[in-house]
C-alpha cells in the first residue's frame, strides 16, 4: 500500500506497529502477567512479615539478654535472669551428628548404588520406589516408627538417640535423592573415558563421579540436615518435650548423654509457645528463640543453594 | 615367530607376552574388592527397603491391636476426640484435617502456581535467579515457625481483624473463581474449542471478584469499624495469642507454596521452547501462549503439585498443633473459626499429654491407627502425583 | 612403491558424512586419488602370530534389536584397520564390542566368538578392567578430564596402581601423542582450557599411558579442524610400529590414506518392523577396497553412488 501524505504515513506507521507491538491493548496479558507476579510478590510479603513478626515478638529478649539467652537454660518462669536454649541448641547440634553420621554415608551410598550398580530388576524398581514413597511419608508418621523402634524398646524412657536415629530415617531419603541427581548430571564422557583407560568401577566413582557430584551432594545434605534442625514432630512423639538435656560429668558435650533425655530447639520453641497461655512472657522467648533456629537454618540453606547456583553456572 | 618379526626398540606390543584367560581374568583380589564395596552400596540402598517395611511393621502392628479390641461406636458418631477417656471419633480429626487442607491449598494453590508462572514464563533470567532463592529460603522455615506466627500473627491480626463473615464470603469467592476457572479451563480442554476466548471467561471471573471484593469491604467495615473501638488503635506485631483451624490452615498453606511452586515450576520447565516458539511464531501474544500452550502441555504435572500439596498440608503437624487452638482433646467441629485437632495434631498432642503414652488403655494403640490412616492416605496421593509427573515424562 | 589407483577415474563425492548429506550439500568433486593415496601394499593373508583379533560370526544386540550382524574380521598386529560406512550401521557398537565398553550398556549383548590373540573376550572368567588396559579406546569427542594435563596422562597408570615414575609415562605418552612440546610447561593446567585438537592428543596420550596394545578409535578426529585431523592422522602412522590400531571414520579419504585394511559396513532394512541391521559388507586390504572391490554396495559408497 502506497502512503502518500506525511500525516496519512505516520498514522499509519503506527497502526502498524500498534498491530505489530500489541501495544497499549494487550490489556487481558498485562492484568495476568501482574497477578502472577502478585502472587510471587505476596508469597515474598508473607516470607519478610514472618521475619519481622518474630523479630518483633522476640525483641525484648534478643535486645537485651542475647549472650545469657543463648547459655541459659530452660526455666519454668519467664522471668528468670538464667532462662535460655543452651539445651536446644545442644540437642540441635546432636541430632545434626546423628544425620551427618548416618545418613549422610548411607544416603550417598544408596544413591551410588542406584546410578552406577543397580541392574534394571524388580528388586532396584522397589527400591526406587520405596525411596520416593518415603520422601513423601509425613514426618509425624517417623515419629511413630522412632517411638516403636527405641522408646517402646527402652521401657518407654525417650533418649537422645532415639531422636537422632530417627531424625536421620526421616532424610535420609531426601539424601538418595539429591544425591542421586547428582550423579545423574556426571556427564557419560567422564565415565566411559574412565573405564576406556582400564578403570574399575570404583575407580571410576572415587575419582569421577564423587568428584564432580560433590557439589551437589553437599548442597543436598545441606538442605537435609536443616530439614533435620528444624523437624519437631517427630521428636515429639519419641518424646524429646519432657527433656531437659544437661551437662555431664562437667563437659557440655559428651557420649554419655546419648542415653539421657533431651530437647531440641524446635521443641523448646513448642514448649515456650504452650507455656505463654500461663505465662505470656514466654512468647518473647520463643520468638527470640525462633530468631536463633531461623538464623541457623537460613544460614545452612543459603550456603547450599550458593553452593548449587555458583556450580550450576561455572559448569553452563 | 611372531617376536622376532617386531623391533627389538617397541616397548608396547613386544614387552607383554601373549594373553592368556588366566591373564585376562585380573587379579582375583581386584574382584574380590570391586565385589566387596559393591555389597556395601547394595546393603545402604537396602535400607530404604528395611525402614519403609518398618514403618508398615509399626503402624499394623500397634494399629491392628486397636482395630480388634476397639468398640467400633466409640470410633464414630461421637461428639469429639476424647482419647483419655476412650473416645475415639474419627470424624472429628478427619473433618478438622479436610478444613486444613482445603484452606491451606486455597492458600498455597493460586500463590505456588502464580509464582511458578511468573518465574517461569516472565521473570528475566536476573529476576529468577534472584527471587527463586527467596521462595527456596521459604522452603526452609521450620514449621514451628510457622506455628509460632499462625498463633500470634495470622489468628490475631489477619483471621480476628477481618472475621468470620468476611472469611466465609473470601472463601466462598475463592471457590468460585476456582470452580469457574478449573471448570471452563477442563471444559475447553475436552472440546479443544481454541476459538473459545479465555478472556470471556476472565472478564466473567474479574467482575465477580470485584462485586465480592466490594461486599467483603462492607462486611468487614461492619464487623469490625462500625462495631468496635479497638481497631482505630491496631498495634500490628503486639503479641496476641489465639489459635484456630483457620489461622493454623493458612500457615500450613504457607509451608505449601514453596512446594508446589517447584513442582509446578518443574512442570512448566519442561514443556519444550517450541511449543512456545510456534505458538508465538503464530502471533500469539504471551498471554495466549501461555494460557493456551503451556499451561495445558503442562497441567499433568500441575496437577501433581496440587496433589502433593495436598499431601504435604495433610501431613503437616506442628502448625496445627501450636496454633489449632485445642490442646489434646477437641469437640467435633465443622468450622475453621473453633479449635480443632486433625490427625496430625491429634497425634502429637496424645504424645505430649503425658510423659508416658505407654500402657493406657488403647490409647497408645490410637496413636498408631490414626498414624496408619494418615499414612495410607498419603501414600496413595503420592502415588497419585506420581503417575502423574511420570505422564509429563513421558509426554516430553 | 605402488600407487593405489582406482580401476577408473570416478566422481568421489567431497568428504563423505553420511547418506543423507550426501545427496544434498556435497557438491561432486573430482579427485584423482592416485595422487595423494600412495603406500605400501599389504598381503591379504595374516599370519596366525599376527592375529590379533579374530572375530567368527559376531553380532551385537541392544535388548532383541540386532544392531550388528554376523561379522567376520581379521585383524592384524600392528596395521591400521579401518571401519568405514553408512551412519548407523554398527562400526562404533563393534568397535566398543572388542574392548568390552558395550559392557556399560545395560542391554547390549555379544553372540558370535570374538577372540584377543586367541582368548576368548567374552569367556566369563574375562575381566573387561583387564581387557581395557590392553586395549585402549580414544573417543569421537575429547573428553578430557577435568583435572590437570598432568593428571589426565596419569589417570590410567594410576588406577592400574602404579605409583612411581609417573613423571616419565607422563612424558612419553605425551611425546608420542605429539603433544609434549605444547604442555610441557603447563602440566598442571587443567587440560579443559586446550584446544580441540590439543584435547584430542591429550586422550590419545592417556590411552597411550596404560601402555595397551591395541588402539581403538572412534572417529577420532570428526570433531576436529583439518590440521588437527592431519596431524593425528601423521601421529597414527608414527605410534602404528608399536600398536594395532582400529579406527572408525566417516572420512573415506582418511581411511585411504591412513590404513592398512579397511571393512565397509552397510545396513539392511527390514521391512517389516523397519529395523536396520548392520554388516560387514566386504573386508579387505585397503588397496583392493578402494580400487577394485568386489561387492557392488562397496563400489557404490566408495565413489558416491550411495544405494
Ligand atoms: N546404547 C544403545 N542402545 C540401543 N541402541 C543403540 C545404542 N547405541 C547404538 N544403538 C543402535 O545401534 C545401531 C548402530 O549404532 P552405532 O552407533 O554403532 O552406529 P555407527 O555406525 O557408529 O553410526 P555413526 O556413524 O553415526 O556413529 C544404531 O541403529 C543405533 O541406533
Ligand atoms: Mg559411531
Amino acid at each position: 500500500m502506497a502512503l502518500t501524505t506525511v500525516g496519512g504515513a505516520s498514522n499509519a506507521t503506527r497502526r502498524v506497529e500498534d498491530e505489530i507491538f500489541r501495544r497499549g491493548r494487550d490489556l487481558k496479558g498485562t492484568s495476568f502477567r501482574s497477578l502472577m507476579l502478585s502472587a510471587l510478590g505476596v508469597s515474598i510479603l508473607i516470607l519478610i512479615v514472618l521475619i519481622v513478626d518474630v523479630f518483633v515478638d522476640g525483641w525484648s529478649v534478643l535486645s537485651t539478654r542475647l549472650p545469657d539467652f543463648i547459655t541459659g537454660t530452660l526455666r519454668s518462669q519467664s522471668s528468670s535472669d538464667a532462662l535460655g536454649i543452651s539445651q536446644g541448641l545442644l540437642g540441635s547440634l546432636w541430632i545434626a551428628v546423628f544425620v551427618t553420621v548416618l545418613s549422610f554415608p548411607i544416603g550417598v551410598a544408596a544413591a551410588i548404588y542406584l546410578e552406577e550398580y543397580a541392574p534394571r530388576n524388580l528388586l532396584t524398581k522397589t527400591i526406587d520406589i520405596a525411596i520416593r514413597n518415603l520422601a513423601g511419608v509425613p514426618s509425624v508418621v517417623y515419629g511413630l516408627l522412632g517411638l516403636f523402634l527405641f522408646v517402646q524398646t527402652n521401657n518407654g524412657n525417650s533418649t537422645l538417640y532415639a531422636g537422632g536415629i530417627t531424625l536421620a530415617i526421616l532424610v535420609l531419603p531426601i539424601v538418595v535423592i539429591t544425591s542421586a541427581e547428582a550423579i545423574r548430571a556426571v556427564p557419560s564422557s567422564l565415565r566411559q573415558g574412565a573405564y576406556g583407560v582400564g578403570a574399575t568401577k570404583w575407580d571410576v566413582i572415587r575419582t569421577q563421579i564423587l568428584p564432580f557430584a560433590a557439589p551437589g551432594i553437599l548442597t543436598g545434605s545441606l538442605l537435609s540436615l536443616s530439614r533435620a534442625v528444624g523437624e519437631a514432630a517427630p521428636l515429639i512423639l519419641v518424646g524429646a518435650i519432657t527433656g531437659r538435656l544437661a551437662p555431664r560429668g562437667g563437659s557440655f558435650v559428651s557420649l554419655d548423654q546419648l542415653g539421657d533425655r533431651f530437647t531440641a530447639m524446635p521443641i523448646v520453641i513448642v514448649g515456650w509457645v504452650q507455656e505463654s497461655g500461663r505465662d505470656p512472657g514466654f512468647a518473647a522467648a520463643a520468638g527470640a528463640a525462633i530468631v536463633v533456629l531461623l538464623a541457623l537454618v537460613v544460614m545452612m540453606n543459603s550456603v547450599a543453594v550458593t553452593l548449587r547456583n555458583y556450580f550450576e553456572n561455572k559448569r553452563g | 615367530m611372531a617376536n622376532i618379526s617386531i623391533p627389538p626398540t617397541l616397548v608396547g606390543s613386544a614387552r607383554r607376552e601373549r594373553p592368556t584367560i588366566e591373564s585376562l581374568a585380573g587379579p582375583r583380589s581386584r574382584a574380590r574388592k570391586e565385589k566387596f564395596i559393591r555389597s556395601i552400596f547394595f546393603s545402604a540402598a537396602l535400607v530404604s527397603i528395611a525402614i519403609s517395611a518398618l514403618i508398615v511393621i509399626s503402624l499394623v502392628r500397634e494399629a491392628s491391636v486397636f482395630i480388634f479390641e476397639i468398640e467400633w461406636a466409640q470410633t464414630w458418631g461421637q461428639n469429639g476426640w476424647f482419647p483419655r477417656t476412650g473416645t475415639y471419633d474419627m470424624p472429628t480429626l478427619l473433618v478438622s484435617s479436610l478444613i486444613v487442607t482445603v484452606v491451606a491449598m486455597l492458600v498455597a494453590g493460586p500463590l505456588g502456581l502464580g509464582s511458578a508462572i511468573y518465574l517461569s514464563e516472565y521473570a528475566s533470567r536476573r529476576t529468577r535467579a534472584f527471587l527463586k532463592p527467596v521462595l527456596e529460603v521459604l522452603a526452609g522455615v521450620p514449621s514451628v515457625v510457622l506455628g509460632f506466627f499462625a498463633l500470634f500473627f495470622i489468628s490475631p491480626q489477619v483471621i480476628e481483624r477481618i472475621g468470620r463473615n468476611g472469611w466465609w464470603v473470601i472463601g466462598a469467592v475463592m471457590v468460585v473463581v476456582y470452580v469457574l476457572l478449573v471448570g471452563g479451563w477442563a471444559r475447553r480442554l475436552v472440546k479443544r474449542d481454541i476459538e473459545t476466548p479465555i478472556a470471556v471467561q476472565l472478564k466473567r471471573v474479574a467482575t465477580l471478584t470485584v462485586l465480592v471484593a466490594t461486599g467483603l469491604v462492607l462486611i468487614w467495615w461492619v464487623n469490625n469499624v462500625a462495631g468496635s473501638s479497638d481497631v482505630a488503635s491496631p498495634d500490628f506485631f503486639s503479641v496476641k495469642r489465639s489459635g484456630q483451624l483457620a489461622a493454623a490452615a493458612v500457615g500450613v498453606g504457607i509451608l505449601t507454596i514453596p512446594l508446589v511452586a517447584s513442582v509446578s515450576e518443574d512442570a512448566l520447565a519442561s514443556v519444550p521452547d517450541e511449543l512456545r516458539t510456534a505458538s508465538a511464531g503464530l502471533g500469539a501474544r504471551k498471554f495466549t501462549t501461555t494460557v493456551q500452550v503451556v499451561l495445558p502441555a503442562a497441567v499433568s504435572g500441575i496437577v501433581a503439585a496440587f496433589i502433593i500439596g495436598i499431601s504435604r498440608a495433610l501431613g503437616e503437624t506442628m502448625v496445627v498443633f501450636m496454633a489449632g487452638g485445642a490442646a489434646d482433646a477437641a469437640q467435633f467441629t465443622s468450622s475453621p473459626f473453633d479449635g480443632g485437632l486433625t490427625m496430625t495434631a491429634g497425634m502429637a498432642s496424645l504424645a505430649t499429654g503425658t510423659d508416658n503414652v505407654v500402657g493406657e488403655g488403647l490409647t497408645f494403640q490410637s496413636l498408631y491407627f490414626v498414624g496408619l490412616v494418615l499414612f495410607v492416605l498419603t501414600l496413595a496421593l503420592n502415588i497419585a502425583a506420581g503417575r502423574f509427573v511420570s505422564r509429563v515424562r513421558e509426554q516430553y | 612403491m605402488v600407487g593405489l589407483r582406482t580401476s577408473s577415474k570416478k566422481t568421489l563425492k567431497g568428504q563423505l558424512v553420511s547418506a543423507e548429506e550426501t545427496t544434498t550439500e556435497v557438491a561432486d568433486v573430482e579427485v584423482d586419488r592416485t595422487v595423494d593415496v600412495i603406500k605400501e601394499p599389504v598381503p591379504m593373508e595374516i599370519a596366525d602370530e599376527d592375529l590379533v583379533f579374530k572375530a567368527s560370526d559376531l553380532s551385537v544386540f541392544y535388548g532383541d534389536f540386532r544392531a550388528v550382524r554376523n561379522v567376520d574380521m581379521r585383524i592384524k598386529r600392528n596395521e591400521i584397520t579401518a571401519l568405514i560406512g553408512p551412519s548407523g550401521c554398527g562400526k562404533s557398537t563393534v568397535l566398543r564390542s572388542f574392548n568390552r565398553m558395550n559392557d556399560l550398556i545395560p542391554t547390549a549383548r555379544v553372540e558370535g566368538e570374538l577372540l584377543y590373540q586367541g582368548v576368548d573376550l567374552y569367556d566369563e572368567r574375562v575381566d573387561p578392567v583387564e581387557v581395557r588396559r590392553r586395549i585402549g579406546m580414544v573417543f569421537q569427542k575429547p573428553n578430557p578430564f577435568p583435572k590437570s594435563i598432568y593428571d589426565n596422562v596419569a589417570y590410567g597408570p594410576r588406577v592400574a596402581g602404579r605409583k612411581k615414575g609417573l613423571d616419565d609415562v607422563v612424558e612419553s605418552s605425551l611425546k608420542k601423542a605429539a603433544l609434549w612440546e605444547e604442555v610441557k610447561d603447563r602440566l598442571n593446567d587443567s587440560a579443559i582450557g586446550l584446544s580441540g585438537g590439543q584435547q584430542q592428543r591429550l586422550s590419545i596420550a592417556r590411552a597411550i599411558a596404560v601402555d595397551p596394545e591395541v588402539l581403538l578409535m572412534d572417529e577420532p578426529c570428526s570433531a576436529l579442524d583439518p590440521i588437527a585431523t592431519a596431524r593425528i592422522e601423521e601421529l597414527m602412522a608414527e605410534i602404528k610400529d608399536e600398536y594395532t590400531i582400529l579406527i572408525v571414520t566417516h572420512n573415506m579419504q582418511q581411511a585411504a590414506r591412513v590404513s592398512d585394511r579397511t571393512g565397509f559396513f552397510s545396513v539392511e532394512v527390514d521391512e517389516e518392523n523397519d529395523r536396520r541391521t548392520g554388516l560387514l559388507v566386504e573386508y579387505t586390504t585397503t588397496e583392493k577396497l578402494f580400487s577394485n572391490p568386489d561387492d557392488e554396495r562397496t563400489e557404490n559408497y566408495i565413489t558416491g553412488r550411495f544405494g
